[in-house]
Order: structure tokens, then sequence, then C-alpha cells
């Protein structure tokens, strides 16, 4: 039953994404061409204002609801790794112009192809666990 | 009366499409509610969680995932698609969404016509391109989607994950994953796409 709390912070993630219009092909295309600010400034305002809620909640040790504080598990840095496998998402986020989120978001939205893009993602997930001892990492 | 009108300009308010910095915030308040119920913002892990569901991990121990600790990922994925109908069913914006007029000018010379592409004409899905009844559009539809599930794992972690979540937390790997994200955006956008619209 814990699991409905995220179901409904889900519900509003999806309304979010969906009045932001970041679910759009069409704006994601627009942000790669530079042709609109309106991308930048919804990711720049997310990141800005998430970066002071997370320094406030470290800042005065919040406690979370499960009786943890904040932490972030740092990862190796890998500059090969990321820059390669950010590249592979970017090509894939600009083709079908939307990431995981939005992918769930757009088959609410009555978008059924979506079924074939998240199935080609849980396809790509599953070979990367086949490949990843041959991958740079 | 009074109150029957405000309701129905409220609704009117909330439909209109939302201006970046109110999006923007709302981001931040789902990353800040995330790590407030002790959890990390992050939704390409659902994919993981999706193979470890369906058996891969006798196979391959990375799908050996204890999933007790991911099935509120999957709720709130779920809980995405609903947010998703409730806004189509009752808070849809009036018009399509209002890309620059440069924008549509560019589309309208590789032959996407705007916003007739979308088959709902909301602006959302060039569904004349990404479609189930074209070999064309289904085979473009699943190799986005397995480029993007298959860097997400790589570089462990998707935009929620590494360029809200991460650079919230101003982590450096995070950065670094986003410049490749814009390196196979732009790579994608400007030689490729028109490649394969050519083709």
């Amino acid at each position: 039953m814990k699991n409905t709390s995220f179901f409904i912070v889900g519900i509003f993630f999806g309304i979010v994404m969906t009045k932001s219009e970041a679910i759009s092909w069409f704006r994601i295309h627009e942000m790669f061409r530079f042709e609109s600010f309106h991308m930048y400034g919804i990711i720049g305002t997310a990141v800005i204002l998430g970066a002071a809620a997370m320094w406030a909640m470290k800042k005065f040790k919040m406690k979370t609801l499960r009786g943890t504080f904040v932490t972030y598990n740092p990862m190796k840095l890998s500059i090969k790794r990321h820059l390669l496998a950010g590249s592979i998402f970017g090509l894939g986020w600009a083709l079908v112009g939307c990431c995981p989120g939005p992918m769930y978001v757009l088959l609410g939205n009555g978008y059924a192809i979506m079924i074939l893009v998240i199935l080609g993602a849980i396809l790509g997930t599953y070979t990367y666990g086949l490949v990843m001892n041959k991958l740079p990492h | 009366m009074e109150l029957i009108g405000n309701t129905s300009s409220f609704w009117d308010f909330i439909s209109q499409p939302w201006h970046w910095a109110v999006s923007g915030a709302a981001i931040a308040l789902t990353l800040a509610l995330l790590t407030w119920m002790g959890r990390s913002f992050g939704v390409s892990t659902t994919f993981k969680g999706i193979c470890t569901i369906a058996g891969a991990g006798k196979r391959i121990p990375f799908f050996n995932m204890d999933m007790k600790d991911e099935y509120w990922r999957i709720a709130f994925a779920l809980g995405g698609i609903l947010g998703g109908f409730i806004t189509a069913q009752f808070l849809q914006s009036p018009e399509p969404v209002a890309i620059s007029e440069s924008t549509i000018e560019y589309l309208g010379t590789i032959g996407i016509a705007y916003p007739e592409s979308d088959a709902l004409e909301r602006g959302f899905v060039p569904t004349e391109i990404f479609n189930f009844t074209s070999i064309k559009g289904i085979i473009l539809a699943l190799a986005g989607g397995f480029l993007v599930g298959f860097g997400a794992r790589y570089g462990d972690g998707c935009t929620s994950g590494h360029a809200i979540s991460g650079l919230a937390h101003l982590q450096l790997p995070s950065l670094i994953t986003v410049i490749g994200f814009f390196i196979g955006g732009l790579l994608m956008t400007h030689l490729l796409f028109p490649l394969l619209m050519g083709g």
C-alpha cells in the first residue's frame, strides 16, 4: 500500500510532463535546433530549484520518511563511459523525441505507439545486460 | 454561481500550457518529494525492473535485482500513465504545442507538416513517422526506444536520473552524461534524422 503514495506522485508527474510540453517530440526537436528557450528554461529551473532543495535537505540534516539522511551515491567517474553512454541515449532521445518518463506519460495521453518505444527500451536494457562485460566502464 | 464561475476559470487557467518556470518548479517538487520519501528520482530503472520480473536474472546476474525496493518505481511510472490520461481528458490545452515558427518551417522542408503530422493534432508525437502501419514507423519506434534503453543502462541513468537528480546533487559524472545526451541528440537532429526522412 506504501506504493500508492508513489503512484500519486507519478500522477502529478504525468500531469506536469504533459502540461510542460516536455513530452513533445516537436519540443525536443526544437531544443536540439536551439530554436526556443522553452526546454532549457524547464530543465534549468528544475536543476537550480532542485539543487537548492537538495542542498537544504542535506544542510539541515532532514530525515526522510524512511528515517535516513539525504545522500547521493557518487558514481565512479569515467569520461569515456559517460560520453559514450550519453551519446547513445541522446541519439535515441532525439529520434523518438522522448526519454523514459515521457514514454509512459505519452502512452497515457493516447499515443499507443509508445508501447513499441517502451518495448524497444526494454530490449535495449536487456541487450546492455548481455554485452556489458565487453563495454568500457 | 460565483463559485461555479471561479471553478471553471480555474480549469481554464490550468488547462493552458504551463510556463517553463512553473513546469521546472513542478519537476523540482517531484524530485524533492521522492527524495523526502527516501527514494532517488530515476525512471529508466523501470525497464531493468521489467527485465528482472520477466526472469532475466536467471541468465544474467545484472538483472538479479531485489525487486522489493523497486516496485515503488513501477507504481510511479503507472501513475505517470494515469497522469497523462487525466491531462488528455480534463486539462488538454486548447491549441497544439506552440513551437517556434522556424522549427515549423524547417520541418516543412523535410516533409513534416505541423501540426498535421500528429494524428491527434496536439503537437506531441509525429504519428505520421512513428506508427504501427508502416515497417519504417515500427522500426524507427523500436530502434529509438532501443537506443534510449541501452544508453540509459550503460550510463546508469536517463534524463531524470542524470539531468535532473544528478545535476541537482552537483555530480560531475551526470554533467558528462548530459553532454553526451547533447552530442547524440545534435548528431541525430542535424545529420541522421534528415537522412532518415529523405530515404
